[in-house]
């Protein structure tokens, strides 16, 4: 099976503060890891390959320094890596991303399945996946928690609010997937030694022939109105009993307490 | 300090490190308390490619050496060393035939222990002999094609856990340690069972267990080296295997000032956190220091055997006795700073307490360490006066 992972490389969010003043994350001097979500679809690669044998390949869009985030994928057991880098790229939004992304992906290779992190910790926007799979013409399912090869696609499970969906899907398709579908496996001392000295494949905006008004802050609509740290909301209380006639009476009581009632 | 370790090094410690935080000290406190051996544990270290640091690359191993090895150990012991002690012990359970085996032997038994998927044991320690090593009273008679082994060993470290064990017999009592022959015994074998297990004040993540035989028919072919070599191959072994002991002394030594100085920072008295006492800091400045001067001579030892060094075994000696020693004093020193705190299970220290003292126990206690130093000191003076 070929099996594509699209990751990005994120500020450790353990590490990151925001600057109260400007509402900015204070990004200096902060480690850079890989997106927690995107090890799970690594992870979800690396099974597939286990179970199917063929070959992962990582594709990541970002700056020179996501280099690093690639060699952590070989040193688990990804064969192949890209980094699509160009000072052109700079400000895309998920649009561009997604666009430029879809170009790289099949440049790289002609895969049955591209897997991604159901979102990014850092944006949080949860589109990119679908908007690679928007450009590629191929199905997306989004949330996915397990996947089975079938005789003539997969099998998915789909996480949602309330349960599960069963969905299945026939030839190639992109997926995006949730924690709960794994953790991803430790490097091994042969694989970061293979990491070291493995090859990174790197391209510009010429190398996968994308359209100067397609990428970067050019290609880019959306427009960011405000940055704000939401209010921490507080004081919340849980009142708890045995008895839920005891709960309702105190929680009355209270709210009589607060003149609301 | 640079200790000026290699690219391939720095990812030894790196990964070490890793499974040290996300899965040893998670979970220490459980296996310590339920008496449970690491069994999962010791298939993420296998899997990280780690149990064959020291095995040639021929053999399935990464190839490297003794610095390379205890570099692992260190990280294991920071978290817990009833855990590296079950993985170390596969080397001192290896390192006879990695030394003296054949070459079918290292075929048939290196690539497993490698891999992680076989675990080894060493057994020389009787309720009558350990560091008198010709006390040894198991015996191995010759039948035809098999030696018929006899006898009980005692306090063996991964006993019943492990699938490979070299084996201290006598095969030639008349001629005392020089009558002693070493064995590869595979667990399963007929005739050779085990006691229970140990109930043990330390490392009660580690299995020990007593080693019966009854009987028992090995093929000739596992004779390891030659005949009344068996002495010697036990005291190689020993001198190669005691930087690992070091190891975990430095880990533990490590892991219990870092605990205590953390602690020193968050526990306020008097209105001020208990680091601010001079009292205090005088016990860190001790620990760190001794800490580093112990890991000094191990790295150094541990370089100096991977160099090819001939004679060793009195830097071994050294590196176990005063890491050992330095790990006793930096978990009762640490211990110390948590006052009441650290008497309490809650609190790791108290388990890294208990934990230490087999350090200057076994492998030869460090009272014997110190006859080997003397010897060999005494030994070198009276060569310089002829």
């Amino acid at each position: 099976m070929n099996i594509a992972v699209c990751i990005k490389q994120v500020p450790d969010s353990d590490k990151v503060t925001i600057d109260r003043e400007t509402n900015r994350l204070n990004r200096t001097g902060v480690p850079s890891v890989i997106n927690p979500f995107d090890e799970n679809a690594i992870e979800l690669g690396l099974q597939l390959k286990d179970k199917h044998g063929g070959k992962v390949t990582v594709i990541t869009m970002g700056p020179p320094q996501a280099e690093q985030a690639l060699r952590d994928c070989i040193a688990v057991g990804a064969d192949e890596a890209y980094l699509i880098t160009d000072r052109k790229f700079a400000g895309a939004d998920t649009w561009a991303t997604s666009y430029t992304l879809s170009l790289a992906v099949q440049k790289a290779g002609d895969f049955d399945v591209v897997l991604f992190g159901k979102q990014a910790i850092d944006g949080d926007t949860a589109q990119v996946g679908p908007g690679v799979a928007y450009f590629m013409d191929i199905p997306v399912i989004t949330y996915v928690k397990e996947v089975e090869k079938t005789e003539t696609g997969f099998k998915v499970k789909r996480v949602t609010e309330e349960g599960y969906q069963l969905w299945e899907v026939d030839g190639k398709a992109a997926f995006t997937v949730v924690k709960e579908a794994n953790t991803m496996r430790l490097p091994s001392l042969k694989g970061k030694m293979r990491a070291k000295s493995a090859t990174i494949t790197t391209w510009g905006a010429d190398d996968i022939g994308a359209e100067e008004e397609k990428i970067g802050l050019k290609g880019s609509p959306t427009i960011v109105r405000k940055v704000f740290s939401p209010p921490i909301k507080t004081n919340r209380e849980i009142i708890e009993n045995e008895d839920p006639k005891q709960s309702v009476k105190e929680l009355l009581g209270k709210l009589k307490e607060r003149k609301i009632l | 300090m640079e200790y000026f370790l290699t690219d391939e090094q720095k990812m030894i410690v790196e990964l070490s490190r890793k499974i040290t935080n996300e899965f040893i000290i998670p979970d220490r406190a459980r296996l310590d308390q339920e008496e449970i051996f690491p069994t999962e544990i010791l298939k993420k270290i296998a899997d990280a490619d780690l149990y064959g640091l020291y095995i040639p690359e021929a053999y399935g191993g990464f190839g490297g050496g003794v610095m390379d090895f205890i570099l692992a150990v260190e990280e294991f012991s920071r978290g817990c060393i009833g855990v590296s002690v079950s993985f170390a012990a596969n080397a001192l359970g290896i390192y006879p035939v990695l030394a003296f085996g054949t070459e079918e032997q290292k075929q048939k038994y290196l690539p497993a222990i490698a891999a992680g998927t076989s675990q080894a044991a060493f057994g020389l320690t009787e309720a009558n002999a350990g560091s008198d090593a010709g006390g040894v009273q198991t015996t191995a008679e010759l039948k035809g094609d098999h030696y018929i082994l006899n006898g009980t060993k005692q306090w063996i470290t991964n006993g019943g856990e492990a699938d490979t064990y070299t084996i201290i017999a006598m095969t030639d009592k008349a001629k005392g340690a020089r009558g002693a022959s070493a064995f590869i015994v595979e667990k399963g074998t007929e005739g050779f069972t085990f006691g229970k297990k140990e109930d043990k004040l330390g490392i009660r993540a580690s299995a020990t267990r007593e080693l019966v035989f009854q009987d028992c028919k090995i093929p000739k072919a596992n004779l390891l080296g030659k005949e009344g070599q068996g002495f010697i191959v036990a005291m190689k072994n020993l001198d190669h295997s005691r930087p690992g002991i070091a190891a975990q002394g430095v880990g533990l030594a490590q892991g219990a000032m870092d605990a205590a100085v953390k602690y020193s920072r968050e526990r306020v008295q008097f209105g001020k956190p208990i680091s601010a006492f001079q009292a205090n800091q005088h016990k860190i400045a001790n620990m760190a220091t001794e800490i580093e001067a112990a890991r000094c001579l191990l790295y150094q030892t541990a370089r100096t055997i991977d160099a090819g060094i001939k004679d060793f075994s009195q830097e071994s000696a050294m590196c176990k006795l005063y890491a050992t020693d330095v790990a006793n004093k930096v978990a009762n020193e640490a211990l110390q700073i948590f006052g009441g705190y650290g008497y309490m299970r809650e609190y790791p220290v108290e388990k890294m307490f208990r934990d230490a003292k087999i350090l200057q126990i076994y492998e030869g206690t460090n009272e014997i360490q110190r006859n080997v130093i003397a010897l060999d000191a005494i030994k070198k003076s009276a060569k310089q006066d002829r």
